[in-house]
């Protein structure tokens, strides 16, 4: 990939980034940086914004009614928020991995290839294959589903489905991949399988996690940020954050004495 | 009015049943309703049921038997020449009797005799019915009040009884459904007994007259309905053309494009075309439509007849919108949101995003909602009668004017008619086919709907 960054050097910055639901205000002077070739956990209570703010990286909150941004957010250096910005561009860029597997109703293949079509990504088919196959290779799904390409997506298992739309995502080659409890709905084996897959991805993503597991954070994030009421607590080294965090507020959530 | 006052007092001494019943078993446990097994108003309704339900099915097997009881009592009681009389005779003369009841003097003194008698029956056998109605409801009451106890299983009781009611309810219209076939298929023998069924299936002309007399002209009539078919179905080709995209892209701007404030407008107002009457549709296109067309196709250089096809199919798929709109709104929101962020996440706009995603996913849904308006396309009748014109013409020509199925029903039964020539039994047979096309659509499209729902619940 051209456009990857040294490890370490920072991809997304946010500056006083607060948002608005309506008259409710979800975020509060957000400051948080992102940085590339890295996993971001983002760890916290229900309701505390981290799923807001993954929402902003990629524009998705713009479909919310009432929905207002201000402070700024940046990717390499270019405001996200900026009128210039072209959303779909800036999704091609941004990749989202949800909640809950969110496959298309159409065949395994043809939703691998969904991304790659609407960009104009592939010149014929054979390069078209190519990169479906790369990308499910990626995914630590090709073995899985190589003889039944054409089968409906929504026939497989939870955890299948779940990383034939990370396969999806990998598809349309994007810089950072943003993934909102990408394992909530998936069962421990399923949820190991994409767990390796998230360390696999490192070597060519940015990868930002949402997650109320905090082993998970642990396992899978290098840097974990803390929200707490619409706000980052804490941000650091996955490693300090658990073993020595700084806040009384972090300490009490992630040895679970609330939360 | 009668009826009416027992059916009261029947009610009445329900709720007075419901209410001893309830107070009793109150008593019994000196009113603490946790020792009781169900709560005190189950009990309150055994009883009123007790009291209410042997005499209400007595009433009604009595308003059912009535008129062919008294009857035959009052055909016994005629003279006996007036018995030795065929059927219909007698039909005549009971007529006559029951029309002196109500006041009309008859010359005939045996029969004032009997609409005498008819009356003093009546009476008697009412205040008869009456009685025993009324004791049966306090009879039963009573029973149900004595075996009150607070260990009566009366919730299961009254639950198992209120079943009844509802299977009972829910099978009315299925039997209702099953009534009109069998009364359609009847008559539509009688018709295929006098035509034969392959010349009515398949026979390209229709002309439905019977000859009085053998020498009469224009005695030979055509009972074939390919042009009536032909006819529906070029009416209904163009009501679909007009309803289906009209009606999805109007479902697809309200349930992805259009702010919530619009949307509450907006759908109010669309769906006011679905209560407009159809007869005020009719109007709408023989005077409006049908000339409009006329003249579009003169400067075109065409004739087109005053009444066509066209005017009518369009005038039906204006109505049809409505009802195609709302059915794919509903598939199209059911479209999990999931889907939508899934591809708005690739980078999809949204117009992609509809096409691609929603539409597909909500395919079945909408097919199934196209066929339901196609099945109501080809019932329609008030439009086509007005606006459709009346001539038998095997044509695609949509300029022309055709007649369909439902019309020529309609004018079949309009007027004197004689239920024993194949002219109104004819109608029979088309109201059959008919309904056994629309039928098939219907459990067709809902089979597809069905099918849609499995896969996202």
């Amino acid at each position: 990939m051209t456009h990857f960054l040294p490890e370490g050097t920072v991809k997304i910055a946010a500056q006083n980034l607060g948002v608005f639901y309506g008259e409710k205000q979800a975020l509060h002077a957000i400051n948080l940086d992102i940085r590339a070739g890295e996993v971001t956990a983002l760890i916290g209570p229900s309701g505390c914004g981290k799923s807001t703010f993954l929402r902003c990286i990629n524009r998705m909150n713009d479909m919310v009614d009432g929905a207002r941004v201000e402070g700024s957010l940046t990717l390499d250096g270019n405001d996200i928020y900026d009128r210039g910005i072209d959303v779909v561009q800036l999704r091609a860029r941004v990749g989202m991995v949800f909640q809950k597997p969110n496959p298309f109703p159409k065949s395994i293949y043809d939703n691998v290839a969904y991304g790659p079509r609407i960009h104009g990504m592939a010149k014929d088919q054979t390069e078209l294959d190519e990169i479906v196959m790369n990308s499910l290779e990626k995914a630590g799904l090709l073995g899985e589903v190589e003889d039944r390409l054409s089968e409906s997506g929504t026939s497989l298992s939870g955890g299948q489905q779940q990383r034939l739309c990370i396969a999806r995502a990998i598809a349309v080659s994007p810089e950072i991949i943003l993934m909102d409890e990408p394992c909530s709905a998936l069962d421990p084996i399923a949820t190991a399988k994409v767990e390796e897959l998230i360390d696999e991805l490192r070597e060519n993503f940015t990868i930002v996690i949402v997650t109320h597991s905090m082993q998970q954070a642990a396992r899978v994030s290098q840097r974990t940020a803390f929200f707490h009421l619409g706000k980052v607590v804490e941000m650091g080294d996955t490693e300090q954050i658990f073993t020595n965090p700084q806040h009384t507020l972090t300490q009490g959530y992630i040895t679970g004495r609330f939360g | 009015m009668q009826t009416l006052i027992l059916a009261g007092a029947l009610l009445l001494m329900m709720s007075f049943a419901y209410r001893f019943g309830r107070n009793r078993v109150l008593a019994q446990v000196d009113g603490r309703p946790d020792a009781l097994h169900s709560l005190p108003g189950y009990y309150g309704w055994w009883v009123a049921l007790w009291c209410g339900l042997p005499a209400f099915g007595l009433l009604t097997l009595w308003l059912m038997a009535e008129p062919s009881l008294i009857r035959a009592l009052v055909i016994g009681s005629l003279p006996s020449e007036m018995q030795a009389l065929s059927d219909d005779q007698i039909a005549v003369l009971i007529n006559e009797v029951r029309n002196a009841v109500l006041g009309h003097a008859t010359a005939n003194p045996a029969l004032a005799m009997a609409a005498e008698h008819y009356t003093h029956l009546t009476r008697v056998g009412f205040a008869a019915m009456a009685a025993v109605a009324l004791a049966l409801a306090l009879g039963g009451g009573l029973y149900a009040y004595g075996r009150l106890e607070p260990q009566l299983r009366a919730r299961p009781r009254v639950e198992a009884t209120v079943k009844v009611f509802l299977v009972a309810s829910s099978t009315a219209a299925i039997f209702t459904t099953i009534g009109i076939v069998l009364s359609l298929l009847f008559e539509a023998l009688r018709f295929f007994q006098m035509v034969p069924i392959t010349d009515f299936l398949f026979g390209l002309g229709w002309s439905p007259q019977m000859s009085i007399r053998a020498d009469q002209t224009g005695s030979s009539g055509a009972f074939g309905m390919v042009p009536l078919f032909t006819g529906t179905l070029l009416v209904s080709v163009v009501a679909m053309v007009v309803a289906a995209p009209l009606g999805l892209l109007a479902a697809i701007y309200m349930s992805e494009y259009a702010q919530p404030k619009v949307r509450a407008m907006a759908k109010p107002l669309l769906e006011i075309l679905a209560g407009i009457p159809t007869v005020v549709f009719g109007f709408f296109a023989v005077i409006t439509v049908a000339p409009m067309i006329r003249s579009l196709g003169e400067v075109f250089g065409l004739t087109v007849a005053a009444e066509s096809a066209l005017a009518a199919g369009l005038v039906m798929g204006i109505t049809l919108i409505p009802l195609i709109s709302s059915l794919s709104d509903d598939v199209i929101t059911a479209v999990p949101q999931s889907l939508r962020e899934g591809a708005f996440g690739l980078g999809a706009t949204r117009s992609e995003t509809i096409i691609q995603v929603v539409l597909p996913a909500a395919l079945p849904g909408i097919v199934g909602g196209i066929l339901l308006a196609v099945s109501r396309a080809i019932g329609e009748t008030m439009i086509v009668v007005m606006a459709a014109g009346l001539s038998a013409k095997l044509t695609f020509n949509p300029l022309e004017a055709v007649t369909t199925v439902t019309v020529q029903i309609v004018t079949l039964l309009i007027g004197d008619t004689e239920f024993d020539s194949p002219k109104t039994l004819a109608a029979f047979a088309l109201g059959l086919v008919l309904f056994g096309i629309t039928l098939g659509l219907n459990v067709v499209a809902l089979h597809i709907v069905q099918k849609y729902r499995e896969k996202y619940d």
